[in-house]
């Protein structure tokens, strides 16, 4: 995994959620669903076997009326660099067919259906739920087949599936500007299918390395701590797992900040004043 | 080491073994992979050529500009036009699922004609022919007032083809769907005199008081305002949600008043008397106020003081004032009304309270205020020649609503409605009281449908002529009125039609070269596109060469004068929420989710996956109320239950939710669905066929926003 070809630029692709302005609208997981082939079955309320790559979640602070807030958070795969960034990811760490690995290059944990022979081990590895299995086969049914992306292959009955920052947009990107006898690509031009969609402007993405990246500025990571944000309304979920997911989100509430991880009574403030 | 020949035969065998062995483990896992997946079925999308095509969405009134991504000509993926003056490359999701419908499982073949119980594909000559010859034989019998029309649209070049048709045709009988829109163009003829729309600087005010609009939940242009909340976050913009529900708009304002469903007009007025009383209205406007301002004066202050009115709405005095207060000390106030999405007409008392708020501030057709907008004139129609019988029809009247029509069709022996043609409605699932609608619509001989899926009314229609969506068909669509900015835009192919369609406007034009003279004189265009382009007139070139025009650059005029004299003439006359309050003791208020679609539109596969499993389960939906409420009546979450209202009953499941206030019972609409579409219909409940009908006196529209119900175990 560590020979892994790293010559030439190097990036980390991290994504920035403001949760404040995230209204919920599903316009991410709908543009996720279109850009990446995912499938649909007669009842998608059992939401364990619902395949979405991006999820929102909907939060609320758990008081009465009408002190009740809510707040939706999206998920996509967190794309870990697990302890120290090393590319130690729970799934990737769990593989036994070398179906999931660590991009290097990229920061990016791949999933690849045609190695996959559907024994989950990565789906129990995930804390974050972010990996769907095929128990079905999955169908287009009328002529919806003509509608499917080329860039991305249908997977098939029994392997596992995830969100993959559409690598196939870098891939082209970096076509591209390969092309063009450029070594970096440009922010705008490798952008996800659901940044792109967020009609709120509440995703941002890009390169963690790069500080004029807009998801650089929002989330300032701190490379001595593995990208461990300094801004102190951003945070990553289940932070101490030690997972170092390349997604943060943003939000002025301290409820939601909160929401972040299982914290013990009175761990929230010990730790607010240590960082304050 | 010494190797002896025990040694030597030792590594050997293992080596032996080792080489036997290994390679079947990493072969199988290999096997297992390839068995687990190599399914002939699993498709291979064909590759290509990748280009972009612009059009715009008309799934709903707010006409997003759309980049539809091709890779060798096949549309594969929708997303925002950028720099597009509604959206500006943002999308919604059933926007973004567009291919969906494209091919659509309920997508109709070719026209069909209904034979008994079903229906039997005919070609659209014989189509063409047979409309024409029942509506021919209808005008010569003296029937041509028999006839009647309803549109989705109201505006557009298609609706305007559909009323011309009606016109020359010599029926008053043209409707369009009402939204919030209808009721604001009430509130601008009543208050200022004028025959406008109403739109609303949203992008520039800095203090939003909201009653009850879903600003994210798809009020007016929905990404447009999706938008404008989220700049909002960015310049420190405040909203105020008024709402008995905490609706994701709620969630994300600044503060949140849950008033009791219904008072909205009764808060907005109490805020008036405040602003009366403490003198806070613009008094340079003071001018402009001529009639009624005294009269509304004491009105308020005698009759709404927030201390009468506490009670009433479940707003404390204190925060009545300080709403108030906060609202007129603002920048640029402005006050919205028009519930969730605003798909239905509202109460007229309620918009005209909302809009008494705006006038004190004096932000009528001021930067971040309302604007008056004269309606768009851009269509320039030929001058129409009237016969005798088209005469005799322009001088009825039409009914004050389709409900009012549709009871009217149900309530005497013989239909007055004879033939009716429908175009992007689905009555049979949208209006309120959908059982009654249904059964009116079994009254009427001969029903046209236009549309371009079998949804639940063209299951009831005698002959379909389906229409191409919008993503294979030629459209002007002008943006939604309560935008301040007027922007039309062009829908265009972006694929061939999938389907044997017709643009309805086609379809309407050969229908009327069909018919006898009187008729199809007043339509010269060979087709449809020829029609569009001529009628366009100077709009058509920026039109077609960059998708959209904006047409409402001009200045508005500063001084408007405002007349508060409505609330002391319509003192007391409100449409009212249907039960008794002792034998229905909770109210039901639907909800909007902008994931589900609760329009003529039926909402896709991939919407469907994104709705919680909160709101559907199987085939069932959940209606939330709140814990306290729940142990009250004595169920918890997930109990089956049973809904009653005045118009019908329904079984559904509990969600429990602290931000619905106790006593109310909140039900997402646009579920329910009956069509054959497996993958949409038959989860969860209508909520329209639990809502009785409600009449706004002042308007004649139905203005229906809840009814009082109640909940039993089952």
């Amino acid at each position: 995994m560590s020979k892994q070809n790293t010559h030439g630029k190097t990036y980390k692709f991290g994504m920035a959620i403001d949760l404040d302005k995230c209204t919920g609208c599903g316009s991410c997981m709908v543009a996720c669903m279109s850009e990446n082939n995912v499938p649909f079955k007669k009842d998608e309320s059992d939401k364990k076997d619902s395949i979405t790559w991006m999820r929102v979640y909907k939060l609320t602070n758990g008081k009465s009326f009408p002190e009740t807030e809510i707040c939706y958070l999206p998920r996509p795969c967190m794309q870990c660099g697990g302890k120290g960034d090393q590319g130690h990811s729970p799934c990737v760490s769990v593989c036994p067919a070398v179906a999931t690995d660590y991009g290097h290059d990229t920061g990016i944990v791949s999933q690849i259906p045609v190695r996959c022979f559907g024994c989950r081990y990565c789906m129990a590895a995930c804390p974050y739920h972010a990996r769907y299995f095929n128990w079905w086969d999955p169908k287009w049914p009328g002529e919806m087949e003509k509608y499917l992306n080329p860039d991305v292959s249908p997977r098939m009955r029994g392997v596992v599936e995830k969100c993959s920052f559409c690598y196939h947009r870098y891939q082209a990107a970096r076509d591209k500007a390969y092309y063009e006898h450029r070594e970096e690509i440009q922010e705008q031009e490798y952008q996800t299918a659901c940044t792109q969609a967020c009609p709120a402007g509440a995703i941002a993405f890009g390169d963690l390395h790069n500080p004029s990246h807009k998801v650089h500025q929002l989330v300032k990571p701190d490379p001595h701590h593995s990208g461990k944000p300094r801004n102190p309304k951003a945070f990553r979920l289940l932070e101490r797992l030690g997972t170092n997911p390349k997604v943060y989100y943003i939000s002025e509430k301290e409820w939601v900040r909160k929401a972040g991880d299982n914290y013990l009574e009175g761990e929230w403030k010990k730790m607010n004043k240590k960082h304050g | 080491m010494k190797v002896d020949r025990r040694c030597f035969l030792g590594l050997g065998l293992g080596a032996v073994a080792g080489a036997v062995v290994s390679p079947p483990g990493m072969k199988l896992t290999d096997d297992l992979a390839i068995w687990t997946q190599n399914w002939p079925w699993t498709p291979v999308p064909k590759d290509g050529k990748v280009t972009y095509e612009q059009t715009t969405c008309s799934l709903c009134k707010g006409n997003c500009g759309l980049s539809v991504r091709k890779v060798g000509g096949r549309p594969v993926h929708i997303s925002g036009q950028e720099g597009h003056p509604v959206n500006n490359g943002g999308a919604c999701l059933h926007g973004i699922s567009g291919l969906q419908y494209l091919y659509g499982l309920t997508r109709i073949n070719a026209p069909l004609k209904k034979n008994g119980e079903t229906f039997e594909e005919i070609s659209w000559k014989e189509a063409v022919s047979h409309v024409a010859d029942k509506l021919n034989a209808m005008r010569e019998n003296g029937k041509a007032e028999k006839i009647a029309c309803i549109t989705g649209k109201e505006r557009g070049s298609i609706p305007e083809l559909f009323k011309r048709f009606m016109k020359a045709y010599g029926s008053p009988h043209y409707y369009s769907m009402p939204d919030m829109n209808t009721t604001w163009r009430t509130v601008a003829e009543k208050m200022h005199g004028e025959n406008a729309d109403i739109g609303f600087d949203l992008e520039n005010a800095t203090h939003i008081l909201s009653f009850g609009s879903g600003l994210v939940e798809g009020w007016g242009s929905p990404v447009h305002n999706f938008r404008v909340n989220a700049q909002r976050k960015d310049k420190g913009v405040k909203l105020v949600q008024v709402e008995p529900r905490l609706s994701n708009t709620a969630a994300s304002a600044d503060r949140w008043i849950p008033a009791i469903a219904g008072s909205e007009a009764d808060l907005a007025l109490s805020m008036c008397s405040v602003i009366m009383k403490e003198k806070l209205y613009d008094s340079s406007y003071l001018v402009s106020y001529d009639t009624g301002f005294s009269a509304f004066s004491g009105l308020v202050t005698t009759g709404y003081a927030p201390e009468k009115m506490e009670s009433k709405t479940g707003v404390a005095a204190s925060e009545i004032k300080t709403l108030a207060r906060e609202f007129a000390g603002a920048g640029r106030p402005l006050a919205i009304a028009g519930k969730g999405r605003g798909d239905t007409a509202g109460d007229l008392t309620e918009f005209a309270a909302v809009h008494a708020l705006n006038c004190l501030v004096g932000n009528i057709n001021a930067k971040g205020g309302v604007r008056l907008n004269a309606s768009p004139d851009y269509l320039k129609f030929p001058e129409m020649k009237l016969d005798a019988v088209a005469e005799k029809g322009a001088e009825k009247a039409p009914e004050k609503s389709i409900d009012a029509l549709m009871r009217k069709i149900s309530g005497t022996g013989q239909s007055p409605v004879q033939a009716l043609l429908m175009q992007d409605a689905n009555i049979a699932y949208t209006m309120h009281d959908t059982d009654r609608v249904k059964q009116a619509l079994k009254k009427v001989p001969f029903k046209i449908s236009f549309s371009s899926f079998m949804d639940e009314t063209a299951k009831l229609a005698d002959i379909i002529l389906p229409s191409p969506t919008f993503l294979e068909r030629y459209e002007d669509l002008p943006s939604d009125a309560s935008m301040s900015r007027q922007v039309v835009g062009l829908a265009v192919p972006v694929q061939k039609p999938v389907k044997n369609s017709m643009n309805p406007g086609d379809a309407v034009i050969r229908i009327a070269k069909a018919m006898k003279s009187g008729v199809s004189e007043n339509f010269p265009w060979k087709k449809y596109e020829d029609c569009l382009e001529s009628v366009t007139g100077k709009l058509w070139d920026p039109l077609s060469d960059k998708g959209y025009a904006v047409i409402s650059e001009k200045k508005p005029r500063k001084t408007v004068s405002a007349d508060l004299s409505f609330f002391s003439v319509n003192k007391g006359k409100r449409p009212e929420a249907a039960g008794d309050r002792t034998e229905y003791p909770m109210m039901l208020v639907p909800y909007d989710n902008m994931r589900i679609t609760s329009s003529e539109v039926t909402v896709s596969p991939f919407a469907v996956k994104t709705v919680s499993d909160e709101e559907i389960k199987g085939k069932e939906s959940f209606v939330q109320v709140n814990p306290e409420t729940a142990r009250k009546i004595g169920v918890s979450r997930g109990d089956k239950v049973k809904i009653t209202t005045p118009a019908g009953s329904a079984a559904v499941r509990i969600d429990l939710f602290e931000g619905v206030m106790p006593g109310l019972i909140g039900m997402p609409k646009g579920l329910g669905h009956t069509t054959d579409n497996p993958y949409v219909a038959g989860k969860g409940v209508n909520t329209n066929q639990l809502i009785s009908v409600s009449i706004d006196p002042n308007t004649g529209q139905d203005a229906a926003f809840g009814i009082n119900a109640k909940i039993s175990r089952v």
